[in-house]
């Protein structure tokens, strides 16, 4: 029976660096309908916002959801501040269209930061359905590489970059790409991270015609396809991120008008994040 | 079997109604002058949230109760989309039973502090009644008295939770707890059945609560009149997707036999001109849930919202009204309507419009939007408009809007609002892939048991009509829940 009781509870927590945070989360329900791809809408108390999280991993025999989130305004902070035996008011989801698996062949995934969470699970079902899997994890600084080790269980091959060469080699992601194209044909590129890094690995792919998805978090409100917060332009025409998405062609997607969107609230967020982080 | 027409007649005829109307003389009563709603004082009030329309006194109301004929023939009935007994509780105030009135009002409408104040009575009930339509004065203010009725009660402390039939074993998911799936839940519930609304947001009440403004409709009336629905035993879920948290058939696994799908037109439409995705441009839907959901003008509230200073709303429905009106709370210096009609053609209701010009919003008629420009941070600060003129009426007997070349202008802007008007969700519909859709998107069914191709799946408002109003949405809840009874009766067989 679908009951409303104490659901949401911190079962888990793991601080993965200063600023990337690890729950692990009850919420049987999504749990066993999420495919990789899915996120959720997330909302802390009755005066809280509702941010998207793309689901990392879920258990369905402990009805879990893992959530990756990194500490970068009031709401991820917030979240981050919370401990096991804790609950999260409000959790919606699976939200979004699910990831199209299939096999193609040989398969780059290329994530950076904190997007390499939601990439996780994408290169564990493309490995699943037979492809050749070869990940390029990208980070500023070796502290905030994660889940390197989830992401090696599961790729043939991985490629690690660091911007000061802590660790891996130094370089940016579209570098250990190159590497990877230069010696191979890649069938498929999916790639999750900044908004400004997806933008460059699809320059890169769309030079050499590899078909290539981005998963994109933008600004949304509801996560249902109410409100439009979300709308981006992909191919000419305007797209939801929450119901159309949040997978689409890289090579389509308008990103100079994405990362314009995304900075829209840049103002408000940096006032209300200095403003939280005085009280806390 | 007697019909509500027989039913009203008894009770009119009961002798206490009998005596009533002797005391007045008819005479008397059409003499009287329509009762006018106090109202905050407009320069005041577009400076708050708090409510425009004050409500009338127990004075008040009992003067207007008395200009009531009691018609033998009670038209207004017909005009209202869930059939309140409308004379029946207008004579209860006239005799001072304000608590016998809101007893009358939830035998059929679960909603009543709701719809008196978000229906347009002036082409419902007050159209149909007797004043309009025979002697050409104003109509009893049936939305006014429904209105105090229901404030009275729920002031007294005394709410009256209406009676539950013993339960039947049937049960039944509501999906979308707006104003379509309250109504069939308060019928389905009273007939008996185990009733389920399931949510997708983490409030109940979809447009009552993230459309409509604190002015006109306060969020806490809603809860009050939900928290009845929950005594009575309905059991609300929220932050549940139906279709994608389950699906129906999960549903259906967990022993629900019947579906009243009502999960509105909440799509936002867009005109699709050039400059459209810069930032300070948002679709109505997006402005009010930030504002009226979310509390984004409230201090320690997270969500944030931009305050223009220049703000157009681009449209003239109701929801452009409430969307111009909200961000002149919120500060705007010039809170701008843009319409490519004339104001004679506008959808939204006449006392909205009046209250909006009074609060100083400029209506800026007969322009339409062109493009949109930003400054380098992409930030929207000028649109192009162009003027129009009227030709001939279209299709839907409007008035054609004609562009006048050569017309085009710009204005400053710092946010635009765009409030042309929604299309129907279409999540449900996309998990049901043999669910018949029209061209529209909206779900086909049998207008009167509401009945979709799928036999156990009725559904009703909105996601039905496209965009309507509060009580058409209602009447549809009502209309289904009977279909639904209809359905599980005959499935028991």
């Amino acid at each position: 029976m679908y009951k409303r009781n104490k659901m949401n509870k911190i079962v888990a927590k793991e601080i993965l660096s200063d600023l990337v945070v690890k729950l692990e989360i009850e919420a049987p329900l999504i749990a066993k309908k999420r495919k990789a791809g899915h996120f959720v809408i997330v909302k802390i108390g009755e005066k809280g916002e509702r941010i998207p999280l793309t689901i990392s991993q879920a258990d369905i025999s402990k009805g879990t959801i893992t959530l990756i989130l990194q500490k970068v305004g009031v709401t991820s902070h917030k979240l981050a501040q919370l401990n096991v035996g804790d609950y999260i008011s409000d959790v919606v989801g699976p939200l979004g269209k699910a990831t199209h698996i299939e096999k193609f062949g040989t398969v780059l995934c290329a994530g950076g930061g904190v997007g390499i969470a939601p990439l996780l699970p994408i290169i564990q079902e493309m490995k699943a359905a037979g492809n050749r899997v070869i990940s390029v994890l990208a980070a500023r600084t070796k502290e905030l590489l994660i889940l390197e080790q989830e992401v090696r269980d599961c790729s043939d091959e991985v490629i690690v970059m660091t911007d000061d060469g802590s660790y891996g080699t130094k370089g940016l992601i579209t570098q250990g790409m190159d590497e990877v194209i230069a010696r191979e044909k890649v069938a498929l590129c999916v790639t999750i991270g900044p908004a400004i890094m997806m933008k460059f690995t699809s320059m890169l792919t769309k030079k050499y015609n590899i078909p290539t998805v981005a998963s994109l978090n933008t600004i949304m409100v509801d996560g249902t396809g109410m409100c439009g917060a979300c709308r981006i332009t992909v191919g000419g025409q305007t797209k939801f991120v929450c119901v159309d998405g949040p997978e689409f062609d890289a090579h389509q997607i308008d990103f100079e008008e994405m990362l314009m969107r995304l900075g829209a609230y840049k103002t408000e967020e940096s006032e209300a994040y200095q403003a939280y982080l005085q009280k806390v | 079997m007697t019909t509500y027409q027989e039913y009203l007649k008894e009770q009119r005829e009961l002798a206490w109604r009998a005596d009533l109307r002797k005391q007045i003389p008819a005479k008397d009563r059409t003499s009287k002058e329509r009762v006018k709603m106090p109202e905050q004082d407009a320069l005041q009030r577009s400076a708050n949230h708090a409510e425009v329309n004050l409500g009338l006194t127990a004075e008040m109301a009992i003067n207007e109760a008395q200009r009531c004929l009691d018609c033998v023939t009670p038209t207004c009935v017909e005009g209202c989309p869930v059939g309140i007994n409308i004379p029946g509780f207008i004579k209860c105030i006239e005799t001072k039973d304000f608590l016998g009135a809101a007893k009358v009002l939830k035998q059929t409408n679960a909603l009543p502090a709701v719809c008196g104040r978000v229906c347009p009575q002036e082409i419902q009930c007050e159209s149909k009644c007797f004043y309009t339509i025979k002697m050409n004065k104003p109509a009893v203010a049936i939305g006014n008295l429904e209105r105090f009725a229901a404030d009275f009660e729920r002031e007294s402390g005394n709410i009256s939770i209406p009676e539950v039939a013993a339960p039947n074993g049937f049960k039944v998911a509501v999906i979308g707890s707006g104003p379509a799936g309250l109504a069939a839940a308060g019928d389905l519930i009273k007939a008996g059945c185990s009733v389920t609304v399931f949510e997708a947001l983490h409030e109940i009440g979809g447009v009552l609560k993230y459309g409509i403004p604190e002015f006109r409709l306060p969020n806490y009336m809603v809860d009050v009149e939900i928290n009845n629905l929950k005594q009575m035993g309905v059991e609300f879920i929220t932050n549940f997707v139906v279709g994608s948290t389950a699906s129906i058939q999960d549903l259906r696994d967990q022993g629900y036999q019947a579906f009243f799908v009502s999960s509105g037109a909440g799509l936002p439409n867009f005109m699709k001109i050039p400059g459209e995705n810069y930032s300070g441009i948002l679709s109505s839907n997006e402005y009010l849930t930030r504002v009226n959901l979310m509390g984004a003008a409230k201090p320690d509230y997270d969500t944030p919202v931009f305050l223009g200073k220049n703000v157009a709303v681009i449209g003239g429905g109701n929801t452009a009204m409430d969307s111009v009106r909200t961000a002149k709370r919120l500060g705007a210096k010039r809170a701008m309507i843009i319409y490519r009609r004339s104001l004679d053609e506008m959808p939204a209701r006449k006392e909205e419009i009046h209250h909006a010009i009074e609060e100083g919003v400029e209506f800026m008629c007969l322009n339409n939007p062109l493009e949109y420009f930003a400054d380098s941070q992409g930030r929207v600060n000028k649109m192009r408009v162009q003027k129009m003129e009227l030709g001939e009426p279209d299709a839907s007997g409007r008035r054609k809007p004609i562009p006048m070349e050569g017309s085009e202008y710009e204005i400053d802007v710092d946010l635009v609002v765009v409030s042309v008007g929604v299309s129907p969700n279409p999540l449900i519909p996309s998990s049901l892939p043999q669910l018949e859709m029209s061209k529209w998107g909206t779900i086909i069914v049998d207008k009167e048991s509401m009945q979709s191709n799928i036999s156990d799946i009725f559904a009703g408002g909105d996601i039905v009509r496209g965009g309507a109003t509060v009580i058409l949405a209602m009447g549809d809840g009502r209309k289904a829940a009977q279909g639904i009874l209809e359905y599980l009766h005959e499935f028991k067989k």
